[in-house]
């Protein structure tokens, strides 16, 4: 196999650009799509029923019966297959190439997890059903909390938030409801630092606390002597990220952990990151008291264009009591819910229910089926090619791009870099269009905030030397003709399924659903 | 290992590149004390996929699979056949590993999806506009109360009785540090909603009122005279639709002048799963949009001027308003809004009106069919494919024996309120296009048994 090291460019051909354009404006297989409005009619429907029924007087719908047209278009089944999957056509994912998203992780899916998510005994299971009819559903709940626990050392976890952003809250209310107990309600000051996601603060202030940050040392990593120096009566804890979205390991973790709870406040982690030192680290170690993992970053769960997400918290010792309701306990040979009927005396501290059921068993089936193919001895590898390969990537661009944290130490799942020696008038933005010609999903831009014009890399573990060659190939092309100021780049993409989108046009005079409304005349 | 391609030799020249001698080397950063010299303990090492599948499936058999036994089981999640081409479009990579839409250019089948999908849900609730989705009905739902909170400046919630007291636990959780007062009360087993008492409780005070409909006892009401008492206070009205097939039969919330619409759309292509991955559905009036939690998509030209999706009025979100954000919120439900979409394509206006006459003819035939068992009375007169039954004696052991004989028989009100001891005798029945009349028939039979 050979590997185009450079990094390949198409040849254009003279005609390829005076190509007469097509009658329909499409290119070759890359049909647009009209919407479903456009396509679809009120009378058409795509799916059969045995039985016609009409509603008559004689229902029990209390004079509610619901009259007006809906105005609702169907597909036939043939349609409709044709419309999802050309809508698919238009879009990138990892199962087409490496999606070198920073700090959103997007590793290889395997379908096994879909297989097994799919067994009737997973999916075909009502949440209320009697406990003794789900026993398998709740041992599965029951076998990931405690390889979630051993993995990070920690004592509990609550599996119900729904997203990481979900099981931030669930961390910050269970800091609160440990102060109240302690009646210290009086500390409302949670300290976090500026490299940290847009989450953090929102949550804390969600949450009812005023939020102070704490600034970044040159370095990339949180200024532990201006973290210290704050603490005080009036700080409930801090909120950091460990690797943290700088691409860094926050050494002096350990150190701040026993400042804040001298100080008596409580630590959470982000552990939006944890797929670099899972198997190498245990954040109990560090003296973090909860941290969130995303089922979807570290346990490989699909993100399906934007989610779902699974978001379950490890605690300490400290919070244990505070965890959020329900959830699973072996009691002998029996596993139970634990609900707020059932809770005993040693759950009386919960701070509640965060989510009508049991969370997102859908990927916690998932989640565990990608645990038990890797095993302990497999995640340990995952940490090691994830910050491997976050390495390789930062040492061979550091050349040509700017690495303001090269100096830094090692990075650890993810490479960052800037537009610092760019031409003129070239951004970070024109970078990225320019990979999407190239083939290739661009990098978290303008993230994280402490460097300008972020460039942040994360290949994941699930790429091969070959799939990064190929991509720093294509980023080390497209840099050189930014440094260069090759003007073709600033309306890139020109290859992709649409041109650059007029984003200013979306947000001043928003459009969010279809407005013509033929079908409801239609119908009448 | 199968899912990680590096070979050693890869890892030796990637080492040699960086100019690392070995791994440790790369872990440097992290304290001596902290680091572990080798898997942590305790833990089996890897698997093949064959032993997975065997560890998994011998899991899964220990669960009652819904589809297999008469099955009446509703409460907020309910079970509809879901066409196979469904399952089959959100399975195909594009869709299924696509991550948020990012880069609008090149990820123009999920915005349109979104695009799509939030239309239909306005259609579907009667609002102007929707949002890509929530995690689920009950999150969307305390939200909605936060997003009453910031347009109303007041900070008094009142929940109806007829809400899912699951919704209402989480309400009162994030109540707890938000420093919203919410009323709530416990409904009452009889025909009655609680309208008029809500009515009666709005006052200067009031930011919404939220109400469920149809209600957990499945009863339904119209909502319009509710809708009006909370505007002429300057308070909101937001109503929680748990089934939204409901609404191929039955009026919208938005026509009946809500201004928040909150709803879970696990019913249409989703399936049970346990209780999530679920989808909220959430749409407003216009004039509300930009107080919105959540994802939008919104439609714009390219540079050629073609019509494209992205994601908009980001302004409102985490990411860039940080505390100031109207919600933490930082993802959406994308594949089961995607399965929910598909569904309702698939189905239409007139799929989705047939499919709920479907539900509530049957539920209409088993309602009466209960009713008939000596010592049970129907006490929702009026429901969609949802009713109450209320027995002789507690519910939740007979639940419990019908399980024992194959019968998942619905939801006892003694599970989802253990302390009301005036609930204890209800049981929540829901019926759908998948319940055979055989499996009604099985169901009263069998309830005449336990109960003789």
């Amino acid at each position: 196999m050979s590997i185009n090291q450079s990094g390949w460019r198409p040849e254009m051909t003279a005609s390829s650009g005076t190509a007469a354009p097509t009658f329909t404006g499409n290119k070759a297989l890359m049909l647009d799509e009209a919407l479903i409005f456009e396509i679809g009619s009120t009378e058409t429907t795509g799916v059969d029923f045995a039985d016609a029924v009409e509603l008559g007087a004689s229902n029990r719908l209390g004079g509610l019966f619901r009259e007006a047209a809906i105005g609702l278009p169907g597909l036939a089944e043939p349609e409709a297959v044709r419309h999802y999957t050309r809508l698919s056509r238009q879009n990138y994912a990892i199962d087409l190439g490496l999606f070198p998203l920073g700090s959103c992780t997007m590793k290889h899916n395997p379908r096994l997890n879909e297989k097994m998510a799919r067994l009737p005994g997973f999916s075909d299971v009502h949440p209320l059903a009697p406990v003794d009819t789900v026993q398998g559903a709740l041992e599965v709940i029951h076998q990931l909390s405690h390889w979630l626990v051993t993995l990070t050392g920690m004592t509990s976890v609550a599996m119900s938030p729904k997203a990481g952003a979900h099981g931030e809250l669930c961390g910050i209310l269970a800091i609160r409801a440990a102060l109240e107990k302690r009646g210290e309600g009086t500390r409302k000051v949670i300290l976090v630092p500026e490299s940290a996601h847009g989450t953090n603060p929102a949550t804390a202030a969600f949450a009812g606390f005023k939020v102070e940050d704490i600034p970044a040392t040159a370095d990339g990593r949180v200024d532990t002597a201006a973290l210290i120096a704050r603490l005080g009566p009036d700080v409930a804890g801090v909120m950091i990220t460990n690797p943290n979205t700088c691409g860094l390991f926050e050494r002096d973790l350990r150190t701040i952990s026993d400042a804040v709870h001298a100080a008596g406040g409580y630590v959470y982690c982000d552990g939006a990151n944890f797929n670099a030192i899972v198997g190498r680290v245990r954040p109990g170690d560090l003296g973090v008291d909860a941290m969130h993992i995303n089922l979807h970053k570290t346990f490989s769960t699909p993100h399906g264009g934007g989610g779902p997400g699974s978001g379950p918290v490890v605690f300490s010792d400290a919070l244990t009591p505070f965890a959020p309701l329900p959830f699973v306990e072996k009691q002998g040979d029996q596993f139970v819910l634990v609900e707020e009927e059932t809770a005993g005396e040693h759950h009386a501290g919960s701070f509640g229910r965060m989510v009508a059921f049991h969370g997102q068993m859908g990927m916690f089936t998932r989640a565990l089926t990608y645990i038990l193919s890797h095993g302990a001895d497999g995640l340990r590898q995952v940490a090691e090619d994830a910050v491997l390969n976050a390495n390789y990537v930062l040492r061979s661009l550091a050349d040509t791009l700017d690495a303001p944290f090269a100096g830094s130490g090692p990075c650890m799942h993810e490479a960052i870099f800037s537009d610092a020696n760019l031409a003129d008038g070239f951004s970070t933005l024109d970078v990225a269009k320019g990979l999407i010609d190239e083939g290739f999903h661009p990098m978290t831009v303008y993230f994280p905030l402490v460097v300008h014009g972020a460039m942040l890399v994360e290949p994941t573990e699930t790429e091969s030397k070959a799939a990064l060659d190929q991509f720093i190939g294509a980023l080390r092309s497209v840099a050189e003709r930014a440094k260069a100021g090759d003007a073709s780049l600033k309306s890139a993409p020109h290859f992709a399924p649409r041109s650059r989108l007029d984003e200013t046009l979306a947000a001043r005079k928003p459009v969010l659903v279809w407005k013509d409304a033929p079908l409801a005349e239609a119908a009448e | 290992m199968r899912y990680l391609p590096l070979t050693q030799p890869d890892r030796d020249a990637m080492l040699d590149v960086i100019g690392a001698a070995t791994i440790d080397d790369l872990f440097v950063d992290v304290p001596e004390s902290a680091r572990l010299d080798g898997p942590v303990r305790g833990l089996p090492d890897h698997a093949s996929e064959l032993a997975v599948e065997r560890h998994m499936t011998a899991l899964a058999r220990k669960n009652v699979v819904a589809g297999e036994v008469p099955f009446f089981l509703g409460a907020g999640a309910y079970r509809h056949h879901v066409p196979a081409s469904v399952d089959h479009l959100i399975q195909r990579g594009e869709f299924l590993t696509a991550y948020t839409p990012y880069q609008p250019e090149i990820a123009q089948g999920t915005l349109q999806m979104l695009f799509e999908f939030q239309t239909q849900v306005a259609r579907l609730l009667g609002t102007d506009v929707a949002n890509a989705s929530m995690y689920d009905g009950s999150t969307a739902c305390w939200e909605a109360i936060g997003m009453a909170r910031r347009i109303t400046r007041r900070g008094k919630a009142i929940l109806s009785g007829g809400l899912h007291p699951h919704y209402v636990s989480v309400a009162k959780t994030m109540a707890k540090y938000t420093g919203d007062a919410l009323e709530t009360s416990i409904p009452t087993l009889g025909a009655q909603t609680d309208i008029d008492a809500l009515i009666g409780r709005i006052d200067g005070d009031t930011s919404c009122v939220v109400v469920q409909y149809p209600d957990i006892l499945g009863r339904i009401a119209d909502l319009t005279p509710l809708a009006d008492a909370c505007h002429a206070n300057k308070a909101l009205l937001i109503a929680v639709v748990t089934e939204p097939v409901a609404l191929g039969a039955i009026r919208s919330p938005g026509e009946m002048d809500a201004d928040i619409v909150v709803g879970e759309g696990q019913s249409l292509g989703v399936g049970l799963q346990f209780g999530g991955p679920y989808v909220g559905l959430f749409g407003c009036k216009d004039k509300y949009v930009r107080q919105m939690p959540g994802r939008l998509c919104g439609e714009t030209v390219d540079a050629d001027g073609k019509r494209g999706f992205v994601l908009t009025l980001s302004t409102r979100e985490q990411h860039i308003r940080r505390e100031k954000a109207t919600s933490n919120i930082c993802t959406n439900s994308g594949l089961c809004a995607l399965a929910f979409s598909v569904h309702m394509t698939l189905l239409g206006e007139k799929g989705l009106r047939q499919l709920a006459a479907i539900n509530h003819a049957g539920a209409a035939a088993a309602a009466e069919r209960l009713a008939r068992v000596p010592g049970v009375e129907l006490v929702t007169d009026t429901f969609f494919n949802e009713f109450t039954l209320r027995l002789p004696q507690e519910a939740r052991p007979v639940v419990r024996t019908l399980a024992d004989r194959g019968i998942l028989a619905g939801v006892s009100l003694g599970r989802l309120y253990p302390d009301e001891a005036g609930l204890a005798n209800g049981l929540v029945v829901a019926v759908t296009e998948t319940t055979t009349a055989e499996d009604v028939e099985t169901f009263a039979a069998a309830l005449q048994e336990v109960l003789a």
